[in-house]
């Protein structure tokens, strides 16, 4: 849905056209010198022949050779509303989208109430209309109140805007729950996002099991747990002709599961969230809540794989799993500290850690950034193209600076990179072809 | 005997009748026409006929029913036979007795048709090996129900004068229905076009190699279809995922006038029963002049005492059998 113009401080509209850019289109793998022109929200027109001359009449912006792409999907965002709106809002979730270069962001269904109901995404779906600057899409779960027991209405939720159907941070333990989603689910052409992680052999492990976890002595979750629920969800798969997308993978072993599917024909894609790309579990440290996340953070040998599977492209979404927690449930001891990590601000500027060195191409890493999850769910984003809405970001490669966590727009502190240096930063946020974020130096 | 029967073009020799899957196009249209003739005939001219004269029938129902064994046991007593009820819940059966064991005691009482429903598929058949007289399936858990086949296609019958090339949309929870796979095969035997319609979660494996088409969007399965025959969805369905509510089976599975509009204009309508208003099926539609859901009770009666009447021919003689 679109964002309420009303909902924030916009430029004036009016044709614009954005000279002397570097074009970069991870779809049609465009990365020239040009420029682009926006008319009515849509990318009116595109290419070398703008990089110095805009049309008549237009308003001018010189992009100073800086890059403009596409704007990012992000396919995991968890907010706090409904039920939780002390850690997180739509609107200060997409405020926060924006400043990361975030155009597009599909929340989670884990609110209270869950959203397991025509009624509460039409709740969600107005709420974001009248106070984020982004667009906001919802999944809606899977199954009754995350319960993992009984299947939601798939149909009428589908039709009333779910762009996808997740059990949240749980998995659906139960096999046959998950069977008759994934059977009910393809009649309507529904797309399952599934978190996973058997809970019973994860137990109550708060980390990564190895070294690490044996020298804190906190318990370990194998990554075993990750393998086996996978390994489950592609026979499902198989036997259902089911849509399923792995929400965030760890581990080089789930990639393989997930390889071997795709090699034998089946719908199955993949996610990976931006900690597992460029955290692993000795970041932890002397026990930083604010690195306790969700798949947790694993071995650097895990790390550097999932890198790897990026420049392979066998990565179908990169999410920032944006997930803010208060100072109430993360100042607490390691085990007891709740999960989940901020994300949306940073995101960005992280995942340009792996262009930077060197691993990962530029429009390769921009792929499961933005036209990936765009086609994976639907939406009509992630494209620097013609008619394409201008969904649009301007960013500096280079720019240096250090995260803050004081700063961050997000109503929650979590970050796992708070301190941490970064290289490159968004300047400019276009959505629907309005400025929803233009960056000050001091802020 | 033999000989006359085979000079006969249609008859039914069978001792019992177990299933609908073997049944010839002869055998079928032998007992329709039977039925015919029961239901054109008013109840009260030929009451107490004598087919059954002097024969004991027990309705053994292992599963409550209101309707099938009401039918049985009027069409039993209009034929003039002695109808025994065996009431499940206090009998011997809830005392521990297995199946094979009622049913040689039952034997022993020596009666001459046992109508038997059963919640286990296959139940029926193995009580028929271990008795000698004749057993009627009267459904056995989700694998057959032959009667209300039968009287389904007297009901189509009776109401386009053919069977044949007709195109008959079964809807609904076809993966625990035996009156989905009846109906399949009396239907596909007798020549019309089936078609199933239902969510994936409500169909059985490999449904297509029954000789159906198989749809999940109701709205393309029931297009321009001369029949809708729509079955019954059990609550308990929501509670095992199957559906996710009765608010979403109505929607996209229940019949409405809207999914009816696609059918042809005098499509009938038709359900087993006993029906769920608002679940399967609108109200209104249940009331409908397309709706024939009264005619098929009455022709249950009609059905029922034809398969008496027809397997009483095949049955010894009373006097040879006390001799």
């Amino acid at each position: 849905m679109s964002p309420n113009p009303a909902a924030t401080p916009r430029k004036p509209t009016g044709p614009t056209a954005f000279i002397n850019a570097r074009l970069i289109d991870p779809e049609t793998n465009r990365d020239e010198p040009g420029g682009l022109y926006v008319v009515d929200g849509v990318i009116a027109d595109l290419g070398a022949h703008l990089r110095r001359n805009a049309p008549d009449g237009a308003s001018v912006v010189d992009c100073k050779g800086r890059v403009l792409c596409p704007g990012l999907v992000d396919a995991q965002v968890f907010t706090g509303e409904p039920g939780y709106e002390h850690r997180e809002t739509l609107k200060t979730a997409s405020h926060s989208a924006a400043a990361g270069g975030v155009t597009t962001m599909i929340v989670m269904p884990d609110t209270d109430p869950v959203i397991d109901q025509v009624s509460l995404v039409d709740f969600i779906q107005r709420r974001a209309r009248d106070n984020a600057i982004v667009h906001v899409h919802t999944m809606a779960a899977v199954t009754k109140g995350l319960k993992g027991e009984e299947m939601t209405e798939v149909g009428l939720l589908k039709r009333a805007g779910a762009v996808a159907f997740s059990n949240g941070k749980t998995s659906v333990a139960n096999t046959r729950v998950m069977k008759n989603a994934l059977l009910y689910g393809r009649d309507f052409g529904a797309l399952i996002v599934h978190h996973t992680e058997d809970p019973y052999l994860a137990g109550s492990g708060a980390m990564n099991s190895g070294e690490v976890a044996t020298r804190l002595g906190l318990p370990g979750i194998s990554k075993v747990a990750e393998i086996i629920m996978i390994e489950r969800d592609v026979r499902l798969v198989e036997m259902t002709g089911g849509r399923y997308h792995a929400a965030t993978i760890s581990c080089p072993e789930s990639l393989g599961i997930i390889r071997q599917a795709r090699a034998r024909g089946l719908h199955v894609t993949c996610g990976v969230s931006i900690n597992h790309l460029t955290l692993n579990e000795n970041d932890i440290g002397s026990y930083r809540t604010f690195l306790k996340v969700r798949p947790p953070l694993r071995k650097e040998d895990d790390r550097a794989a999932m890198v790897n599977a990026v420049a392979n492209g066998e990565i179908d979404t990169i999410v920032s799993s944006h997930d803010p927690q208060d100072a109430d449930v993360k100042r607490r001891p390691f085990a007891e500290a709740a999960d989940g990590a901020v994300g949306l601000e940073t995101l960005l500027a992280a995942a340009l850690r792996l262009y930077h060195s060197g691993e990962v191409a530029l429009p390769t890493l921009l792929r499961p950034l933005t036209v990936n999850p765009a086609k994976l769910f639907g939406l009509p984003g992630g494209r620097l193209q013609k008619g394409a809405p201008a969904d649009v970001i301007l960013v500096d490669l280079d720019e240096p600076w250090v995260v803050n966590k004081d700063l961050l727009r997000s109503r929650s502190k979590n970050s796992p990179f708070d301190e941490a240096k970064m290289q490159g930063r968004v300047l400019r946020t276009l959505v629907d072809g309005e400025t929803v974020f233009e960056f000050a130096p001091g802020r | 005997m033999a000989t006359s029967a085979q000079k006969q073009a249609k008859s039914f020799s069978h001792r019992h009748l177990l299933s609908t899957e073997k049944l010839t196009v002869p055998e079928i249209e032998f007992l329709l026409d039977l039925a015919d003739k029961n239901a054109d005939s008013p109840p009260q001219a030929e009451k107490k006929r004598q087919a059954l004269r002097g024969r004991t029938h027990i309705n053994l129902f292992f599963e409550s029913s209101t309707r099938t064994q009401a039918s049985f046991e009027l069409a039993a007593k209009r034929l003039g036979a002695d109808v025994m009820n065996m009431n499940v819940a206090t009998s011997s059966v809830t005392k521990g007795e297995t199946l094979v064991d009622t049913a040689i005691t039952l034997n022993a009482m020596r009666p001459d048709i046992i109508v038997v429903r059963h919640h286990a598929a296959g139940a029926v058949e193995l009580l028929s090996q271990k008795v000698d007289c004749s057993v009627i399936n009267a459904g056995d858990g989700a694998h057959q129900h032959p009667t209300q086949a039968l009287l389904d296609a007297l009901t189509i019958r009776r109401a386009k004068g053919r069977i044949a090339g007709l195109s008959v949309a079964i809807c609904g929870d076809i993966l625990h229905s035996r009156v989905a796979r009846s109906n399949i095969d009396v239907l596909n035997t007798m020549g019309a076009r089936v078609r199933l319609i239902a969510p994936s979660t409500l169909l059985p494996a490999r449904p297509e190699r029954l000789g159906v088409e198989v749809f999940t969007d109701m709205w393309k399965g029931i297009e321009g279809v001369d029949v809708v025959m729509m079955l019954r969805l059990q609550r308990e369905r929501m509670e095992s995922s199957y559906v996710p509510s009765v608010r979403e089976y109505f929607h996209f599975f229940g019949l409405d006038h809207e999914k009816l509009a696609r059918a042809k204009p005098d499509a009938l309508v038709m359900h087993p029963g006993p029906m769920n208003r608002g679940v399967e099926i609108a109200s209104t539609i249940a009331d409908d002049p397309r709706s024939v859901i009264r005619e098929q009770v009455e022709m249950g009666v009609a059905v029922r005492m034809a398969v008496l009447e027809a397997l009483a021919m095949n049955l010894p003689r009373p006097e040879t059998n006390k001799s």
